[in-house]
């Protein structure tokens, strides 16, 4: 049995049936759309797709109940959430001009001898950031945790319980997607992670996206000007060796060999995955394997299909 | 390429009726490639062109063809040009200017209305158009009393949609906030950069000036009036964040003198400025030739220049590139990184007008408050 299903969006092409079917489950489905956030509820079309058998989790309603409840842990989180806006905003910085560095160095002509070392160098500074900012990051999550102490607070422990029951009931959980950030800080704050890696997780675009071990932020073509993609968070390594990159065609300058080699350089050893409409990858508990038409990254900037091999 | 209009010139037997087949077979101004033709038909002594492109001659002759009653001039304009224009017809030495009759495109402003020329390669942005898959925000109109003017003042509040007091937003507050609604589609175009993601939902306060010519140029009670009272009556009436990188001062011309001398005044509250075509009038030597108007602007922009401070640490600018100010804002874009402001600068081939401004605001906004559309992936 695949443990763990990434899949590319499903508004156009829906693979969730089928790889639903393939897991040959036949109980409740635990649905998880806090990405889709005030709209968490209107998940009809979803339910429709997963036989009508699904449980939504309500974790963006449970959340704002929580929080209307509990007022001196809403402004704990909101402290919180200030906080790592400002981190990334430095981070940011930061990420700017050593990108600026790299990018430069990957489009330089001239002799390899001389360019890759320096080249690997300013990558391995990067990743050094990277690094460095999911350690801060990780550090302002476990302040959090050790002084309001979240789950021994009344009305996030109930709910924490109503989530932890439903889960229990139920045979797969479904993320799918939507805000990317907003997806990971509800299922941390109702500690979702804890009640689903026995279970089987099927989750596309920002679903995918939270299940691996990190968060990263991407976008090529914004009005702004294309920016440098950003680690944004931890994420829950529950499909761990992958960057998830949905909406990769659309969102990336794919053609742009060099510009995408620094992107897989960076995040190397994680083999940055394009999650396009129809695209699937399965974690089988060791490998991945993914279906035809599934593309990685390599670290030359190609974009070829990821399976068998994905490097 | 020969100018559909020559052609006519040249068809043997021009009359009436061929000039009739002419005028209702095009359409007018007539674009072909980088040149543009304006016809003009009636009884007259001249007939020009009025246009505010700076760089050319402000008045432009048509021909008349032949013995006809047909005036027509063709002019090469640049890909993606936009000017606005009106026709001036002399007759028994009497001039009135009037839109062209041929021409449905019309912008409005404060004055009144003018014709539209679009050249090849320009558009109308599709985002500043009714989109109906957009969610609509909300408008209130409010009035501030006891203001630093000595009376009540209207203030306008865009809420956005889903607008919620759970959540904290950042704040704009801009200058001729009924002319930005009116003209530049403000709301339309806030509306559907939100929807799209785009842009970050904004609280907007749009004010709204009795005398702009006196309040902008760097005047004490409209600066007081800005950051003692429509600030702080925002901020205790509404979610936003409350902290000057999530607060922004926009304006377009005297607009502009009026975001960057109350910034300057007050440094240190407004973290972002979008200053549109701002007339940034200054000497080097000499005296203003401006005009009196302009006198209060200069001797602003001139202490400015001597003592910047930092008024803000992100600015927008744009200005269009028919602008005769245009040298005062490409001036001004070095001057400010010079002093470690980030500034990011668009320019269009467009003159000084509403709808120029109402281009800008995709790239402006998204800059300074970029939407969520990096964190949404559905």
């Amino acid at each position: 049995m695949h443990r763990v299903v990434i899949l590319g969006p499903q508004r156009h092409v829906v693979t969730v049936t089928e790889e639903l079917n393939l897991l040959g489950l036949s109980g409740r489905i635990a649905t998880i759309t806090a990405g889709w956030q005030e709209r968490e509820a209107e998940d009809d079309e979803l339910s429709v797709a997963l036989g009508n058998r699904c449980v939504n989790l309500r974790l963006h309603a449970r959340t704002d109940d929580v929080f209307a409840q509990d007022r001196p842990l809403f402004s704990a989180h909101r402290h919180r959430q200030d906080k790592l806006r400002q981190l990334q905003d430095i981070y940011r910085m930061r990420l700017d001009h050593l990108m600026a560095a790299a990018s430069v160095l990957m489009a330089r002509q001239g002799s390899p001898e001389l360019l890759e070392p320096e080249r690997e160098d300013t990558i391995e500074q990067l990743r050094s950031l990277d690094a460095h900012h999911l350690r801060r990051i990780r550090d302002v999550h476990e302040a959090f945790e050790t002084q309001e102490l979240p789950g021994e607070r009344r009305a996030l422990a109930q709910h924490r319980a109503e989530v932890q029951g439903i889960l229990d009931e139920c045979d797969a959980v479904a993320i799918a997607g939507g805000h990317v950030s907003t997806l990971i800080g509800r299922m941390r704050l109702m500690d979702v992670a804890s009640g689903m890696t026995a279970k089987p997780i099927l989750a596309w675009s920002a679903g995918a996206m939270v299940l691996t071990d990190r968060i990263i932020l991407f976008h090529d073509r914004p009005p702004e000007g294309a920016g440098n993609p950003e680690v944004l968070d931890v994420g829950l390594g529950l499909a761990p060796g992958v960057v998830a990159l949905p909406h990769a065609t659309s969102r990336l300058k794919l053609e742009d060999e060099v510009r995408m080699a620094l992107f897989s350089r960076r995040f190397a050893p994680a083999d940055c995955i394009c999650l396009d409409p129809g695209n699937r990858g399965r974690l089988d508990g060791r490998s991945w394997q993914f279906t035809d038409g599934t593309r990685c990254i390599r670290r030359d900037g190609r974009a070829v299909p990821a399976s068998p091999e994905v490097a | 390429m020969i100018p559909a209009i020559h052609k006519l010139a040249r068809q043997a037997g021009l009359d009436s009726r061929a000039i009739d087949t002419f005028l209702t077979s095009h359409r007018f101004p007539l674009i072909e490639g980088l040149q543009v033709t304006f016809v003009w038909r009636g009884v007259a002594d001249a007939v020009h062109l009025r246009h505010w492109v700076f760089g050319l001659a402000s008045a432009q002759r048509f021909h008349r063809l032949a013995h006809s009653d047909l005036w027509h001039l063709t002019i090469d304009l640049p890909r993606g040009s936009r000017f606005e224009y009106k026709f001036d017809v002399v007759r028994n030495g009497h001039s009135q200017w009037i839109r062209d009759p041929l021409n449905p495109n019309i912008a409005h402003d404060p004055f009144g209305a003018n014709s539209v020329c679009q050249a090849e390669g320009y558009e109308v942005p599709d985002w500043c158009q009714h989109d109906p898959d957009a969610r609509q925000g909300s408008l209130h109109e409010l009035i501030l009393n006891n203001t630093a003017f000595g009376g009540p003042r209207p203030l306008t509040v865009y809420l956005p949609a889903r607008y919620r007091e759970t959540r904290r937003y950042p704040l704009l507050i801009v200058h001729d906030g009924g002319d930005y609604l009116r003209y530049a589609r403000l709301k339309t175009v806030l509306d559907n950069l939100i929807h799209r993601l785009e842009v970050a939902p904004l609280i907007v306060a749009l004010t709204h000036p009795k005398n702009r010519m006196d309040e902008y140029p760097n005047d004490p009670h409209h600066a007081a009036y800005i950051v003692e009272q429509v600030l702080p009556f925002m901020e205790r009436n509404y979610p936003v964040f409350g902290t000057p990188a999530q607060r922004c001062l926009m304006g377009a011309s005297f607009g502009g003198v009026a975001s960057l001398s109350t910034a300057w005044r007050y440094p240190g509250v407004f973290g972002k400025l979008l200053l549109q075509s701002g007339s940034f009038a200054f000497t080097d030597i000499g005296e203003n030739k401006r005009g009196p108007a302009f006198d209060r602007v200069v001797e602003f922009v001139n202490a400015f220049r001597e003592n910047p401070g930092r008024p803000a640490e992100k600015v927008y600018m744009s200005c269009g590139t028919y602008e005769s100010l245009i040298y005062e804002n490409r001036s001004m874009v070095p001057f400010l990184q010079s002093h470690g402001l980030e500034v990011r600068y668009d320019e269009a081939r467009d003159g000084h007008n509403w709808e120029n401004w109402r281009d800008r605001q995709q790239s402006a906004l998204s800059w300074l408050f970029p939407g969520p559309l990096w964190f949404v992936y559905e």
